[in-house]
């Protein structure tokens, strides 16, 4: 177990690593730095301002330097400041963070509880066109834009009917409906995934061993299906993370909310490269986090992941 | 047709019609079907597959799969027909009065969930019974395990499937099976899945439990040896309809249905004894030459030896059979010998010739007079491919022949395995799995290869197919001088086929020599206790009189 | 070329430490044969009928609409949808379906920039990973991990800053997000197939690693990785409309699908046609992609 959760820790701080180093390479692959970048709108800067500039954010240095400089900051805290706000970049995230965090751990926890929903309803049903009506949500629920559904939601709650206000007033539908239309955004890969996954485990020997014992079909379904197929789920629900966080910045923007989605339109519009720099270490984190922890999971919901170590990586092809 | 009239049946089954899939592409699997079970009786049914025993045995504990429908007929369980209830109370007869123990014991338990609380769940499901306390419940399920015969049920019971072995989980299914006393059981194909010496114990617990408790048990199996060993009856099925029903030693003694015949025929036919004789060329270079050959697979903690220290030669045109248990290294042995596995220790020669580590394009070379055949006939064809673009395949890797003459080779090969020249243009999708098997050997032999290495290549065909498939072998090796490699867990095959046998057991060659030596005479406490496992005691007995 | 000799998988320890060798019989009867053709049914042409209409829209916008996308009659402004303008009209008199139809060629054209990168780049280190060694596998895998960890929304946000905003830096962008599921799939299908014994049996009839690959194990994989091809198509039309909603896409007055509903926005209150309609259009092509999707799955499972 020791050895597991140490191997699993140590990919999730590589994982991290390397996207930090990719994006720092990324950013000197642009034509110019970050300084000129950010200055190059402004017609009043002239040569001097930008390398003062350059000196006091340190991108004057070696690119080495700089990038040690920067990563032995991030050990201590130490994200750099934003070009734009001249805050801190730590700060400024710090600030908004929270308000987004309520926002996509609600719709996460919406979500997964709606996609299992979905899938009980797709399995237990006996009405069978009332199974296919379930089994098509999934699709549909995939194929509709976050910033279009958010749109309608607005129309008809808030101009047709008036049970919602335009901008965020903290009402109970004004905090509920931007988690709804995030909550069935990512709903739809996860219930896709969960249902394919039962499938796999419903043709599997041992439910018809279980249906000889004489279980029904809800007993099968809730005590013995949703165990075994449940890591398939997990590992999308881990991977939703992204598409959680370019639903939260899209969601805010619709509704008018507070939060990373400023942020990040933001530091992107004004190409503050700290900024972004910023946002991608704390995504990625959040992604590692989030998949370590789902990982770490696995164990307890099946006992054979202990024992079969290392899953067996591909040798090359045989000729 | 049962002599007992007055007797109540158990089970009565009348006039059951079920297909598969709707309108045209309907296909029948049982028709007008007649079936009684007095309570008690051992009833096995007989057949290869896509007879319908398997939608017979599932009909009657009704787990058909969706596409199928009953069109006709009633299954009566003492007196009420099943095919009339609704969900519930079929719910509270299966388990209850009606048990199954399963065909793949390795897939047929849920692997997140404990031993213990699997067989205790039979209880829970039905709460009819006395109300158990959770140490009653534990002490039943304890009491359980011993009765299959599991040693140490305590620590037993906290375990999860994988860390049991095939057998062992056969033995909790079947106690799981027997925990209600069911009066009847369906048992599909509940050894086929496991090793001989295994099948051996497991169908003694089996049969031990079902005499003692009086259960009426429908045994499903397509291998008549079993079926002859264990039941009072046989019934033998062919598409989707009852050839033949009656007592066992009736049906031994005289078969009056011609498919009956056939498939008793071939499980009591043994190997041609003029050929163990056929040696008298023993100054030709061996077909294939082992020394010492060993693999080690991991290493340090995890180290293994799957194969140690193993010799033998195929003499040239003879088939040489390596017979043993899975896990005894015999697959392994086959491919370090094909070169698909890199041997630890040894030497390897092909028609003299050390090939133990040759690489790049001398082992393309040997594979030009060595090839393989597969188990399973499903996948070793591309399904993409037509049949002459798979014959011609290595034709054309090679660069043999022009277009033309590849056409020819491939018409001449396609005769050579008695399939029709017209089966060229079908694609590998559509042959059934002896046909592929066929394809499959002249895909092999495309190039010229003297020696063929045959991986368990008949175990996964229905009886009568093998033993065409070993026909076609034969003659093969009459008439193109061919030399065998036979790997098989399967005795009998392996009797009919052989020149000579090796057996083997974790690993090492326990046992090597003339098949009829080491068939008749075994020299090794082990190929003993294999022979002895070998089921169709009661077949060999009357085939012998 | 070098061809490397190693051990074929883990196969042959599996298969010694498994109780496989005795067949598993099962009732033919059982598997209904797959009917031949299932590219001529119905519902494979329903669902193409439809998106064939939509590419037309692309190539020849002028033939499903009169009407000028870009300029408009402002005397026939906030007209709601009717006989003559199917979608209505927006704040400067513009017919919205012709607006939706001339802005398709520019988000279709984006999202297959998109998916012909992640399926090239996704393919190759698929591949890669499945087939040239544990090393390479380990390395592909954390790179992916690493696609995957930085969001494919904000990676496009960056390179569409980066470079001017315009649909080949939106469609890099997006693309680069979809590698990581071409990479999985492509990784996982030639896994499978690999381990068949045909694959083998293809090397021992003399092929070599390039037409092996080429001939048995990619048109083996293809079904899965065509499935995801289409269905990755719509969610590539979901990320363009929703960068181009949030700002990012080609600036106006292209009438991109994503930057008409964003425009049509600060109408909300009275005029609904103008976010509503677009939007069922994004949702109808995404829908009828991922129908095509499953599909393509069923019509190349081997």
């Amino acid at each position: 177990m020791a050895a597991y959760i140490a191997r699993r820790i140590g990919q999730a701080l590589l994982v991290i690593w390397l996207a930090y180093t990719l994006v720092f390479l990324a950013v000197q692959l642009l034509p110019n730095d970050p300084v000129t970048i950010f200055l190059s709108a402004d017609a009043a800067a002239d040569p001097a301002t930008i390398a003062a500039m350059k000196a006091q954010y340190g991108y004057d240095q070696p690119l080495i330097v700089q990038y040690f400089n920067q990563l032995v900051g991030l050990f201590t805290g130490d994200f750099g400041y934003s070009l734009a706000s001249g805050q801190p970049v730590g700060e400024r995230i710090g600030a908004v963070v929270g308000s987004t965090l309520v926002l996509a751990s609600s719709a996460f926890v919406t979500a997964v509880i709606f996609a299992v929903a979905l899938v009980a309803a797709a399995t237990l049903a006996r009405n069978t066109w009332l199974k296919r009506v379930v089994l098509n949500l999934p699709p549909l629920f995939a194929a509709v834009p976050v910033f279009w559904l958010g749109l309608v939601l607005l129309q008809v709650l808030s101009i047709k009917l008036g049970i919602m206000s335009l901008f965020p007033d903290g009402s109970f539908a004004s905090i509920a409906v931007p988690v709804l239309v995030l909550a069935i955004h990512v709903s739809a890969p996860i219930a896709q995934v969960l249902l394919k996954s039962v499938d796999n485990v419903h043709a599997q020997p041992f439910i018809d061993v279980l249906r000889a014992k004489g279980a029904s079909p809800s007993w099968i379904f809730f005590r013995h299906t949703l165990k075994n197929a449940a890591a398939p789920a997990m590992t999308i629900s881990g991977i939703t993370v992204g598409t959680l966080l370019a639903g939260s910045v899209i969601t805010e923007t619709v509704f008018a909310r507070s939060g990373l989605g400023q942020v990040v339109l933001q530091s992107v519009t004004a190409q503050d490269v700290a900024l972004v720099q910023g946002l991608v270490l704390l995504t990625a984190t959040a992604f590692v986090v989030v998949n370590l922890v789902v990982d770490l999971l696995y164990p307890l919901l099946d006992p054979r992941i202990l024992k079969s170590g290392t899953h067996g990586a591909p040798r090359a092809l045989v000729a | 047709m049962s002599t007992i009239d007055s007797a109540p049946a158990l089970l009565d089954i009348r006039g059951l019609s079920i297909t598969y899939g709707h309108g045209d592409e309907a296909v029948i699997a049982a028709e007008n079907i007649d079936l009684a079970l007095q309570p008690g009786e051992i009833v096995a049914l007989v057949g290869e597959s896509g007879s319908g025993k398997s939608t017979l045995s599932k009909a009657i504990i009704g787990l058909l799969p969706e596409s199928a429908r009953i069109l006709d007929g009633n299954i009566d369980l003492a007196g009420a027909n099943l095919l009339d209830m609704a969900a519930k109370e079929l719910e509270s007869i299966r388990g209850r009065r009606i048990g199954m123990v399963p065909q793949d014991p390795g897939a047929s338990l849920d692997p997140v969930k404990t031993v213990g609380s699997q067989i205790s769940e039979v209880f829970r499901l039905h709460p009819q019974g006395p109300k158990r306390s959770k140490a009653q419940l534990r002490a039943e399920v304890i009491r359980l395990l011993e009765l299959v015969g599991i040693d140490t049920p305590e620590q037993r019971i906290g375990q999860y499937p994988h860390e049991l072995s095939g057998g062992l989980k056969q033995r909790v299914l079947i106690a799981i099976a027997f925990a209600l006393e069911p009066e009847l059981l369906i048992a599909d194909e509940p050894t086929s899945a496991l090793d001989v010496t295994v099948q051996q114990t497991i169908l003694e617990v089996f049969t031990k439990l079902a005499r003692e408790l009086g259960t009426a048990v429908i045994f499903v199996t397509h291998d008549l040896a079993v079926a002859t060993d264990i039941a009072d009856r046989i019934v033998v099925m062919q598409h989707g309809r009852i050839r033949e029903d009656r007592p066992v030693r009736e049906i031994l003694r005289a078969p009056e249905d011609p498919y009956t015949r056939m498939l008793l025929t071939e499980a009591t036919a043994s190997g041609d004894d003029s050929r163990t004789t056929a040696d008298a060329r023993g100054i030709e270079v061996p077909a294939i030459e082992v020394a010492g050959l060993g693999k080690i697979f991991g290493s340090g903690k995890t180290e293994r030896a799957a194969v140690d220290e193993v010799s033998f030669v195929v003499r040239p045109g003879t088939t040489f059979s390596l017979v043993g248990e899975s896990g005894s290294g015999k697959s392994t042995t086959a491919r370090m010998i094909m070169r698909l596995l890199e041997p630890s220790a040894g030497t390897v020669k092909i028609h003299g010739q050390d090939v133990t580590h040759v690489r790049g394009a001398a082992k393309r070379e040997l594979w030009r007079s060595l090839q393989l055949v597969y188990q399973n006939p499903d996948s070793a064809l591309d399904p993409r491919y037509s049949v002459s673009r798979i014959i011609s395949e290595p034709l054309e890797n090679y660069k043999v022949g022009s277009k033309a003459e590849r056409k020819i080779r491939v018409a001449e090969l396609l005769d050579a395995v008695n399939l029709p020249g017209r089966m060229a243009a079908l694609g590998a999708k559509e042959l059934s799995g002896g046909q592929r098997q066929r394809v499959a050997i002249a895909r092999a032999l495309a190039l010229g290869a003297k020696t063929l290495v045959l991986d368990e290549a008949l175990s996964a065909l229905d009886v009568l197919t093998q033993a065409q498939i070993l026909a076609l072998l034969e003659d093969l090796q009459v008439n193109q001088g061919l030399s065998y490699l036979f790997i098989s867990h399967d005795l009998h095959v392996v009797e009919r086929i052989s020149h000579d046998v090796g057996v083997m057991r974790q690993g090492r060659l326990v046992e090597v020599g003339a098949a009829a030596q080491v068939l008749n005479n075994p020299a090794s406490e082990y190929t003993r206790l294999l022979l002895d496992s070998n089921p169709g005691a009661l077949l060999r007995e009357m085939a012998t009189n | 070329m070098s061809i490397k000799l190693d051990e074929p998988l883990t196969r042959a320890e599996v298969q010694d430490n498994v109780p496989a060798v005795a067949p598993l019989k099962v009732d033919a009867a059982a598997a209904p044969k797959k009917k031949a053709g299932a590219l001529l049914s119905p519902a494979f042409w329903l669902t193409c009928a439809p998106l064939a209409m939509v590419l037309g829209w692309a190539l020849f916008p002028a033939l499903f609409s009169g009407f000028d996308p870009i300029s408009g009659v402002p005397a026939q402004k906030f007209q709601a949808p009717g006989a003559e303008h199917w979608f209505g009209t927006d704040h400067l008199g513009r017919d919205v379906f012709a607006r939706v139809v001339h802005g398709t060629s520019q988000t279709l054209l984006t999202a297959g920039l998109a998916v012909s990168i992640g399926l090239v780049v996704g393919t190759g280190l698929g591949l890669l990973a499945a087939t040239a060694g544990r090393a390479a596998d380990a390395v592909t895998m954390r790179l992916i991990d690493v696609l995957l960890a930085v969001p494919g929304f904000l990676v496009s946000l960056i390179i569409v800053t980066a470079f001017a905003p315009g649909p080949i830096s939106l469609g890099i962008g997006v693309g680069i997000a979809s590698i990581a599921s071409f990479a999985r799939v492509v990784r996982s299908e030639v896994l499978r197939v690999r381990s068949l014994d045909y694959v083998e049996a293809a090397f021992m009839n003399g092929g070599t690693y390039w037409s092996v690959v080429f001939k048995h194990i990619l048109p083996n994989s293809c079904g899965p990785v065509l499935a995801l091809l289409a269905v990755d198509l719509g969610v590539a039309i979901l990320a363009i409309s929703g960068l181009g909603f949030l700002g990012f896409g080609s600036p106006p007055p292209t009438p991109e699908w994503g930057l008409l509903i964003a425009e049509g926005r600060q109408y909300l209150a009275s005029a609904w046609w103008l976010t509503t309609l677009p939007g069922v259009v994004i949702v109808a092509v995404v829908i009828l992609l991922a129908g095509i999707g499953r599909q393509l799955h069923k019509i190349f499972r081997f």
